[in-house]
């Protein structure tokens, strides 16, 4: 149940422990596959963790439950941090984990619904995760049903134009149940050739203004700070009648891990086993 | 030709999306700002409650239409053939076709007869496109009546669904009130010589050639493949008995009904063919007559492939 604003010391302190647990699980998942994506999946595990563990109405042993709020993850080369808070959230074995990327795995390089319980939607192919949100958005109330929508974006696929598509349309409909959250975590893939070269933090001063002018209502947050994230994820969906809520998070690519962290190139990159051992030291993680 | 009902496809196709809003609670229309061409505006007179206007976006019309698709609802996605795709493709193969979402797109002006707007607004291809994503169920029916009988089994079928459609009225050919059954091709004319396989309102056109083919002693054989995925196989192979084989549609000859019927006797009963469709090109913008003419589609366009087919074969 969503709560917060009063939520306890200790409470705070074990989703942090939550999301750092996230964080060892996501660096051994895509160091057993030799691929898949980190920066990204790092910089979204503190909102997941907040999501699923304080935020969203859900029962992962009622996966479809016509009632639960719903989640789309339309940066959905992240994946592995979604399948990652899931399966702790228990929707599955933590221990399937380490099928990622296999042949026959439920847990696809980017979220398959078809297979795997728990997913809202299918994404992968960037911009269009928002437009099924608008959808569910106005099914919900069609329905008369009171869940709320979030879609997560990365900050990079804003760049494509059927997210602007989607945030007007979804001012038009006056869906006030809809929650974009932005992962600002400012690095895309390679990004533009301007001064200084390749993996450029990619300059988007602008994306609030943006959001604002589509008619959304904005928040920003510290994406990686759980007392914040918590409340504000929460209660995002509470602002002006008939407005979407777009909530901004600032983030680092790469969180949690020092050498990974601000860098492009982590994007998307295959551990040794000696990155893989240092990252999980920062992360806590006692030598065999 | 004596006298026939001539009817618009997209006009059955507003009227029957009204007859089904009364059936089924969870259909929902979502226009692209085109309903007054497509005929979506129909329903929307009927029951603006079962519209929704999505705007001059159709990445985000598909979208919205797989979210609304995962509460149970059953959108009808209307646009423009060329539309739905091209514009919109990446969307219906991530978010409708893999997750297998029963979303129903219709297709209105397809082919060249689209009002004189030209190549941009033509579809010479959306068949081939469609054919060729898993998942995605093809109908091309072939008159108005077909079209009616067709929405009625594609509300009953669940899954993606393309339905190709026409702008302007054409010959009622297929039997008003036969119920539609998806996959299925239809036997219109028995004939010995040869058979000619066609979709869409071509058949109207296959139909009259083999009239003009007839008055010329030649017994022709019409089967009407409105469905062109999943293909009829038994019944494409069992019209080849004749040995020639003529395919026609409003289309590319390139992955579309000729290629489909190929690949099918290809592996089945290889048979001598010709395809008559659009030869690899574009269209253009011009009235529909010239348009038939340039392009190889009319019924003397059917019935003189038929009639080199039939010289060829003669010698062997």
């Amino acid at each position: 149940m969503a709560v917060s604003t009063t939520m306890s010391e200790q409470r705070l302190g074990e989703l942090r422990d939550l999301a750092t647990q996230a964080r060892r699980l996501i660096v051994k998942a895509i160091h057993k596959a030799q691929a898949g994506h980190l920066g990204g999946p790092l910089s979204a595990t503190d909102m997941l963790v907040a999501l699923y563990f304080e935020v969203l109405r859900i029962d992962p042993q009622n996966p479809s439950a016509p009632g639960r709020d719903r989640f789309i993850l339309s940066k959905g080369h992240s994946s592995i941090a979604l399948y990652t808070v899931l399966a702790l959230r228990g929707y599955f074995p933590i221990e399937e984990l380490s099928t990622f990327d296999t042949i026959n795995s439920r847990l696809q390089g980017h979220p398959d619904m078809t297979v795997l319980p728990g997913l809202d939607m299918s994404t992968g192919s960037l911009g269009q995760g928002l437009s099924p949100g608008v959808g569910m958005a106005i099914g919900a109330k069609r329905r008369g049903l009171d869940f709320r929508t979030y879609v997560m974006l990365g900050d990079g696929e804003l760049q494509e134009g059927q997210v602007w598509e989607a945030a007007f349309v979804a001012a038009r409909y006056r869906l006030d149940n809809l929650v974009a959250i932005v992962d600002h975590n400012r690095l895309p893939q390679y990004s533009w050739p301007n001064a200084g070269g390749e993996g450029l933090v990619l300059h988007q001063p602008e994306v609030r203004a943006r959001w604002e002018a589509f008619g959304w209502r904005v928040l920003e947050v510290d994406g990686h700070d759980m007392a914040l994230l918590v409340p504000t994820l929460a209660h995002a969906h509470e602002g002006t009648p008939g407005v979407p809520t777009a909530v901004i998070a600032h983030t680092v690519k790469g969180k949690g891990v020092s050498f990974m962290e601000n860098q492009f190139a982590w994007h998307a990159k295959p551990l040794s086993d000696e990155q893989c051992a240092a990252a999980l030291a920062e992360l806590g993680e006692l030598p065999a | 030709m004596t006298s026939v009902e001539m009817q618009a496809q997209r006009v059955v196709f507003g009227e029957t999306l009204v007859e089904l809003a009364d059936l089924y609670s969870d259909l929902l229309v979502l226009d692209g700002d085109l309903a007054n061409s497509t005929r979506a505006d129909i329903l929307n007179k009927a029951r603006p409650d079962r519209f929704l206007e999505m705007g001059i976006a159709e990445q985000n019309l598909v979208g919205v239409a797989a979210g609304l698709a995962t509460l149970g609802f059953v959108p009808w996605v209307s646009s423009f053939a060329a539309f739905i795709a091209s514009r919109d493709l990446d969307q219906i193969r991530v978010v409708v076709a893999q997750p297998h979402l029963n979303v129903k797109f219709a297709g209105g002006y397809s082919g060249l007869l689209t009002g004189a707007t030209g190549k941009t607004h033509q579809s010479v291809d959306d068949i081939a496109i469609f054919r060729a994503m898993p998942h995605m169920t093809v109908i091309a029916p072939g008159d108005g009546p077909e079209v009616r009988n067709a929405m009625h089994a594609m509300m009953e079928h669940v899954g993606p669904t393309y339905l190709r459609l026409t702008r302007d009225p054409s010959p009622s050919i297929t039997p008003r009130e036969r119920p539609f059954t998806i996959g299925a091709a239809y036997v219109l004319r028995e004939g010995s010589d040869i058979t000619l396989i066609s979709t869409g309102v071509q058949t109207s056109r296959a139909l009259e050639a083999a009239e003009i083919l007839s008055g010329e002693g030649i017994s022709v054989h019409v089967l009407h493949v409105p469905t062109i995925k999943p293909l009829d196989v038994d019944a494409i192979v069992a019209a080849a008995r004749t040995g020639r084989v003529v395919t026609a549609e409003d289309h590319t000859i390139i992955g579309g009904l000729g290629g489909a019927v190929a690949e099918v006797l290809g592996e089945h009963r290889p048979t001598p063919m010709v395809r008559v469709g659009l030869r690899d090109v574009f269209g253009e913008s011009a009235p529909n007559g010239p348009l038939l003419e340039k392009y190889g589609l009319t019924p003397a366009h059917v019935a003189q492939a038929a009639r080199d087919l039939l010289a060829r074969t003669a010698a062997t």
